[in-house]
């Protein structure tokens, strides 16, 4: 597995300058999320599976709540963090502010795609559908679509200013879905499981350290996600120049 | 107030030319109608309409009709425009780039209202509603014509500069017009078969309108600025 280096931005001459210092550089940033959430995603799946003990209503599909919580909430803050990052990138067209929010799309989007993935496998068991069309739920897969609309933009749009500011439209579009889906179990009546406050000790426990995990993880993929953008931008501006 | 005057008579003119062009042209018009026509009868033969299932399956047709007949108005509206270059000479105009959105709103809401005309008498005829009921439903389908309309037009010239703009304006315009079309459909279901304890669908309708315009409107800007 490649782990992604940062480096600083510079002119020409100074980039050639300390380019042997950065290829003995270590990426400390990535190593250290990495090894920090892959340990942390190995001690949450066995409190997961082995340390929390099995739901008395639900059994055992109900092990999915502490992947598929930490996982949503990563999934929406992801949406947050690219609306941020395309309003900045409307006032102060800073190319790297435009990778934060690409690569937060990109993550993001992983994150809700497994959400939803991981709420069917809930609900077939415990509803007997994979799908309804709760609120929630709903204005998840709204959200989803939004992911994809922003991708599928930017990706046939190119990598230019006009590309961001129109990601940034997009984000602020959709930023109100993010609250909707928050709040439709307060709001309306629907399928989706309302917030629990009495669970056993054992099963916070595992919530809290499962969501440390995975943001964690989230963080670490960002920070790829991040570099593979500077790279891509480098790599399409090199081909320009030699053509 | 003379600013605000200067600014909707720059909407008026952006707008009369628009009117003008598809006037001259009648191409977008009749076949949204009949797209629009078409659909609805259609419909007829999918489902099983006997009398106890249509109202159930009315208010959905409708929306179905209206809004695939938007998405075909609104493509080929922003399709025509990028080929002769007619938004960037737009852009070149000192005017606010509200004023051409609001300008390209309204035609878009003419475009999509001529079909509404065209469709909802035909739509109590096939469903054998009373005649009466065209004046309940137009408030409604004014209403989500502005909602469909808002985004559509933004999604519409965002995506008229990609290559594969026929593909993407679905994909961007139909998640985000969701809350208005399940309001509509909802509101039309009232309208055909009124009950009680039903949640505000109308107010939700005009509020989702107001989001939509309004932030629409203000980032219009940022999509079309090079």
């Amino acid at each position: 597995m490649a782990l992604a280096k940062q480096t600083v931005e510079g002119d020409k001459a100074v980039k050639e300058t300390k380019k042997r210092q950065h290829l003995d550089r270590l990426p400390v940033a990535s190593l250290l999320l990495g090894v920090l959430s892959a340990i942390g995603m190995m001690i949450s799946m066995w409190l997961i599976f082995v340390y929390t003990p099995v739901d008395a209503l639900q059994g055992e599909p109900q092990r999915i709540f502490y992947l598929h919580v930490p996982m949503a909430w990563i999934g929406m803050f992801a949406y947050v963090v690219m609306t941020v990052a395309g309003i900045v990138y409307l006032f102060n067209a800073d190319e790297r502010v435009d990778w934060i929010a690409r690569a937060s799309a990109e993550v993001g989007f992983v994150f809700l795609t497994i959400t939803l993935i991981l709420g069917m496998l809930w609900g077939k068991p415990i509803w007997g559908a994979w799908w309804v069309w709760d609120p929630k739920l709903t204005a998840a897969l709204i959200l989803w679509f939004m992911y994809v609309g922003y991708i599928m933009l930017r990706s046939y749009w190119g990598r230019n200013r006009e590309s961001g500011r129109v990601g940034a439209v997009i984000g602020i579009i959709g930023i109100i879905d993010v609250p909707i889906i928050y709040m439709s179990v307060l709001w309306w009546r629907g399928q989706h499981p309302a917030p629990i406050s009495d669970l056993p000790p054992q099963a916070t426990l595992t919530l809290l350290v499962t969501l440390v995990s995975v943001t964690l993880l989230a963080c670490f993929l960002m920070v790829q996600a991040y570099q593979l953008q500077r790279l891509q931008t480098l790599a399409q501006r090199l081909r320009a120049s030699v053509e | 107030m003379r600013d605000t005057a200067i600014f909707w008579q720059q909407v008026w003119a952006i707008l009369w030319k628009d009117i003008r062009y598809e006037l001259r042209s009648t191409q977008t018009w009749l076949s949204m109608g009949m797209f629009a026509l078409l659909v609805l009868v259609i419909f007829n033969f999918t489902f099983d309409l006997r009398v106890n299932n249509v109202k159930a399956v009315a208010p959905g047709v409708l929306w179905i009709a209206f809004i695939f007949a938007s998405l075909l108005g609104l493509g080929r509206t922003i399709a025509a425009e990028r080929e002769r270059s007619i938004l960037d000479r737009l852009l070149l105009t000192p005017v606010d780039r509200k004023v051409i959105y609001l300008a390209k709103l309204v035609g878009n809401m003419l475009c999509i209202g001529v079909v509404e005309i065209v469709a909802l008498p035909i739509f109590v005829l096939l469903f054998n509603f009373d005649i009466a009921i065209i004046g309940d439903l137009i408030p409604i389908v004014l209403l989500g014509t502005v909602g469909l309309a808002s985004i559509g037009t933004l999604f519409s010239v965002m995506a008229a500069a990609t290559r594969a703009r026929e593909l993407l304006l679905p994909v961007l315009v139909f998640p985000l017009v969701v809350p208005v079309i399940i309001s509509a459909v909802q509101a039309t279901s009232l309208v055909l078969s009124p009950a009680i304890n039903e949640p505000p669908w109308l107010g939700l309708l005009i509020a989702f309108d107001i989001i939509f315009l309004s932030v629409s409107t203000l980032t219009f800007q940022f999509v079309v600025e090079e």
